[in-house]
């Protein structure tokens, strides 16, 4: 076969050598059939897979908790959440001031029906402390203005705070008719003598020209920088002598007074709002969920509750999800096996029947699985109802009184015809493209070696149409487990499946971390059949429409 | 088939009393709507044994009897209650004529072979029975939306005018206020310019993707295919969800483009599987053989490979359309009142105002499937005699 006056490596036509020629043609026909691929690819991982990987992300983020009360979550960092004592002043202070701040950018409402979701009644005592809170330090704005005329005007404070660069951007963007406001900067050097206050004011300054988009010059300052200053003023900074700053005077002058200040005992502010705030178990849920990324949205989906000391069990009444995850898997599987049971017969004999009459009747099973699945679902409907076409057929046939009408929709009964009828296709196609493949010959083999009829079928024809089951079973039962637009119309409230928890969580209580949570569990269960599915079947040999 | 077996009529003592058991079911549910459901089954049984002994003794020709037969239950049934039970006696008469005599003559042997036991005979017309029954459970449901969506009154269920036949049970009133109603129109609307952008998606991409996934040497060919297949298995509701918190998050959530692309991301499997099943039976000589001649590879793609593969390329995007075209769950989260679709309007009007609009617009639908059904048929044939494949 080889060039026997060649020694060496064989050589393609341009010299280079066989091997090398080969491995490159080989290497660019990969390289074409993933071009090929490729823009579906980057489609799908863009439009399908980032979904779900973000829905999976938002199953253990909980960043609300911690972005919201930054200062509260850090100091409770040291608190402990089994002693008897609820955490230290220090720590109402800072959420005296994380509130205030969320309070003015309205996020504490978010933040309340989050945590409500752990513990009932936290969302309306946020609604209710976000009310409250802004009048809490304005003890302290009072003296400071009695003191002086000069910190009642927001302008003296933009000149105390702000660097002088951005005071005449500022100057003279008040009088042009630009649309951007010069960006607030802090006077350098002030936040080592008033760390407080600056920060306060630095807050307040971005989200008045930022989230608010009002003139910095025209805003009335928050009472919290008041309160801010007051801290600042009473620990008697070091650096004030020195401060040279329009109104360094007055700080001064200030910083004399403010030992003989009234002062807040912001605990007992905040047990005056509400006396959950004393109570231990609003500081364990916080403490709980200050964490950037938690469990507890899985914890809750198993029934269980995440507490300062570990996941518990709920109390019997308040499980549900394990309850709802058995009901849809014993109702797929009651819907898997009759749809075999129903399957089965009519695979047979569609495999078994001459050609021309069996094309005819697939048709009978073709129409159904082209049919739209709302108006299977409607039709289901219509004929399920205590006045519909099957009640009414029954008691015409007198086999029902009419006034003991069968409940048989808006309960599992419902769920379960409809589905096993909008599902059958998919268990009759893979089967009968399996029963296709036996040999008829077989059965007669086996009976004319003297096997009954049930013997020749269930040792000799069914093991080789196990297969087929198998098949159709895994679709069928991956198809109905999360399924929700039948049990959602058809299954009232004991029919319905855990996808329309999924749905309710989304669309009505917004608890987005538990939707997600629950879907996880589901695609975790999908993705192990889905896996299953590839190792008996293979995916490639998954057939449409027969 | 001709027959297999020859075939000999049956003595009375088998055909009266097969006749009889027959006659008592159907007894009893006459007897039952009548009050009384011994008195039934005893009569049926007896009427109908009867009728069997002189059909087959006392009368002239088989003809003959079976029209006399017809004609006595269409008027016992029109006795009892009107058309609807005229048309059931009809029925009833013809069967039982029919009946009567396939046992009378020994028909019911014909087809079957010669060495079977009654016993064996019994259960295979059993078991064709209970086959029927389930084909009847598959197709019920449709056929019975068809005539109620002329219903005249917005009821979900047959009237008593419906049943007479009366004319004035019909109308088309809910095809009018389909056509008419600007809710339907305008999700009619939002269907016909969601649904053919989503299947063009697909199909471009899905095409071009399956004819690589069928070249010869593709790494990680397993783990694409089970990315690409993906979108069909993962349950509706999490794609739905997984595409609502991410479209939101990018601000597509609520557009239609948002809405397209989550479609098309569905009918992509479609797509994949039925162009990748047509190109399994391409011969990939044909290409080496255009290339040969000097087309370029484009020129190869559009005047040789695609018209051969272009039934299976039909038929995926008719999927592709069918997915979008019936979705509800996705768009109900991706989409937002502007992008309300068909289904979606299907889906709110079967929660919260039951109208029996839907009805009409499910027989509509029904007809458009049945449409489409004929055109992936034809393709699939058109398909195998390209492909040199006897049509099975």
């Amino acid at each position: 076969m080889s060039d026997s006056t060649h020694t060496g490596p064989m050589l393609a036509a341009d010299g280079t050598t066989l091997k090398s020629s080969l491995n490159r043609a080989l290497r660019r026909q990969k390289l074409r059939a993933l071009m090929l691929i490729a823009p579906l690819l980057i489609f799908v991982l863009v439009t399908f897979i980032a979904p779900i990987a973000d829905m999976l992300f938002r199953s253990v983020e909980n960043q609300i908790v911690s972005d919201t009360l930054p200062r509260t979550t850090q100091m409770l960092g040291d608190w402990d959440a089994d002693a008897a004592d609820i955490p230290a002043p220090q720590v109402f202070e800072a959420l005296y001031v994380d509130m205030f701040i969320a309070t003015e950018r309205k996020l504490h409402t978010r933040l309340g029906s989050r945590l409500n979701y752990e513990l009932t009644g936290v969302s309306s005592l946020f609604r209710k402390s976000g009310r409250k809170v802004e009048d809490m330090g304005e003890v302290y704005q009072d003296q400071f203005e009695d003191l002086d005329k000069f910190w009642k005007k927001g302008a003296n404070l933009n000149a105390l705070f702000g660097a002088p660069d951005w005071q005449a951007a500022q100057a003279a963007w008040d009088t042009s008719d630009k649309k951007a406001q010069p960006k607030f900067k802090l006077r350098s050097g002030l936040e080592t003598v008033l760390p407080q206050a600056s920060e306060a004011f630095d807050v307040y300054a971005r989200f008045t020209q930022g989230e608010d988009g009002k003139n910095l010059s025209k805003a009335k300052p928050w009472a919290l920088i008041y309160s801010a200053l007051y801290n600042d003023l009473v620990a008697q900074p070091a650096g004030l002598a020195a401060l040279d700053a329009p109104g360094a005077d007055e700080l001064r002058a200030a910083a004399a007074r403010v030992g003989d200040f009234d002062t807040v005992d912001f605990t007992a502010a905040f047990k005056k709002i509400d006396k959950d705030w004393v109570s231990q178990d609003v500081w364990r849920v916080i403490k709980t969920y200050s964490p950037r990324f938690t469990n507890g949205y899985f914890l809750n989906s198993i029934d269980m509750k995440k507490t300062a000391d570990g996941p518990q069990m709920r109390a019997e009444n308040e499980q549900l999800y394990i309850k709802l995850f058995i009901r849809t898997l014993f109702m797929s599987l009651v819907i898997t096996g009759s749809c075999i049971l129903l399957g089965y017969p009519v695979a047979w004999i569609l495999a078994n029947l001459p050609a021309k009459t069996a094309n005819l009747l697939m048709i009978l099973v073709l129409l159904p699985f082209w049919t739209s699945l709302l108006v299977r679902t409607s039709a289901w409907k219509v004929m399920l109802q205590q006045q519909g076409v099957i009640n009414d057929t029954l008691v015409w046939l007198g086999l029902v009184a009419d006034d003991s009408r069968l409940a048989l929709i808006n309960n599992q009964t419902g769920t379960i015809i409809a589905m096993t009828h909008i599902l059958l296709p998919f268990m009759i196609l893979p089967l009968f493209s399996v029963m296709k493949t036996i040999p008829p010959s077989y059965l007669r083999a086996a009976k004319s070696l003297g096997a009954t009829n049930w013997t020749a079928f269930w040792r000799v024809y069914f093991p080789q149409s196990v297969p087929g089951i198998g098949a159709g079973s895994i679709l069928v039962f991956i198809l109905s487990i999360g399924y929700y637009i039948t049990p959602e119309i058809v299954g009232g409230t004991t029919g319905t499946f855990i996808s329309n928890r999924i749905a309710y969580h989304i669309s009505s209580s917004l608890n987005w971390g538990l939707a997600a949570a629950l879907g996880a569990i589901l695609l975790a269960v999908v993705l192990g059949l889905y896996w299953a599915y590839d190792r008996i079947v293979g995916i490639d040999n998954v057939k449409l429409g027969g | 088939m001709a027959a297999l077996t020859p075939v000999s009529r049956t003595p009375v003592s088998f055909y009266v009393p097969v006749v009889g058991l027959f006659g008592a079911l159907a007894g009893l549910f006459v007897g039952t709507a009548q009050g009384s459901t011994l008195g039934g089954i005893v009569l049926g049984a007896a009427i109908m044994a009867l009728i069997a002994l002189i059909l087959t003794k006392a009368l002239p020709s088989e003809r003959a009897g079976r029209l006399a037969l017809i004609g006595l239950g269409a008027l016992a049934g029109y006795a009892m209650g009107g058309i609807a039970a005229g048309l059931i006696g009809l029925l009833f008469g013809w069967f039982f004529g029919w009946f009567t005599f396939w046992l009378f003559e020994g028909r019911y042997r014909a087809k079957l072979v010669p060495y079977l036991t009654p016993g064996q005979v019994l259960w295979h017309f059993t078991f064709r029975f209970i086959c029927g029954a389930i084909l009847v459970f598959l197709i019920t449901p449709i056929l019975v939306v068809m005539p109620l969506s002329f219903n005249a009154e917005a009821f979900f269920t047959f009237t008593p005018e419906m049943l007479r036949f009366d004319p004035a049970g019909y109308s088309l009133r809910h095809y009018r206020d389909f056509f008419t109603n600007s809710d339907w129109q305008s999700s009619l609307a939002n269907s016909v310019r969601i649904a053919p952008v989503a299947t063009l998606l697909s199909v471009s991409f899905g095409t071009l993707a399956a004819i690589g996934l069928s070249q010869p040497h593709v790494p990680f060919r397993r783990a694409i295919m089970a990315i690409l297949i993906s979108p069909m298995i993962v349950p509706l509701i999490i794609s739905a969800a997984g595409m609502y918190f991410f479209y939101s998050r990018i601000g597509l959530q609520g557009t239609y483009i948002g809405v397209v692309l989550a479609h098309a991301a569905l009918g992509i499997p479609f797509v994949i599987i039925t162009v990748t099943a047509t190109l399994v039976g391409f011969d990939s000589s044909l290409t080496r053989a255009a290339a040969n001649m000097g087309a370029n590879p484009v020129t190869t793609f559009f005047r040789v490979q695609m018209p051969l593969i272009l039934p299976g390329v039909i038929s995926g995007g008719l999927f592709a359309f069918i997915t979008s075209f019936d979705e509800v769950v996705v768009v109900l989260f991706v989409g937002s009142a502007g992008q309300k679709t068909l289904p979606w309007q299907m889906f709110t009007g079967l929660r919260e105002q039951i109208s029996p609009t839907i009805l009409a617009v499910a027989t509509i639908l029904v007809i458009i499937s049945i449409a489409l059904l004929t055109v992936v048929e034809l393709l699939r044939r058109r398909s195998e005699r390209l492909r040199g494949m006897s049509p099975s």
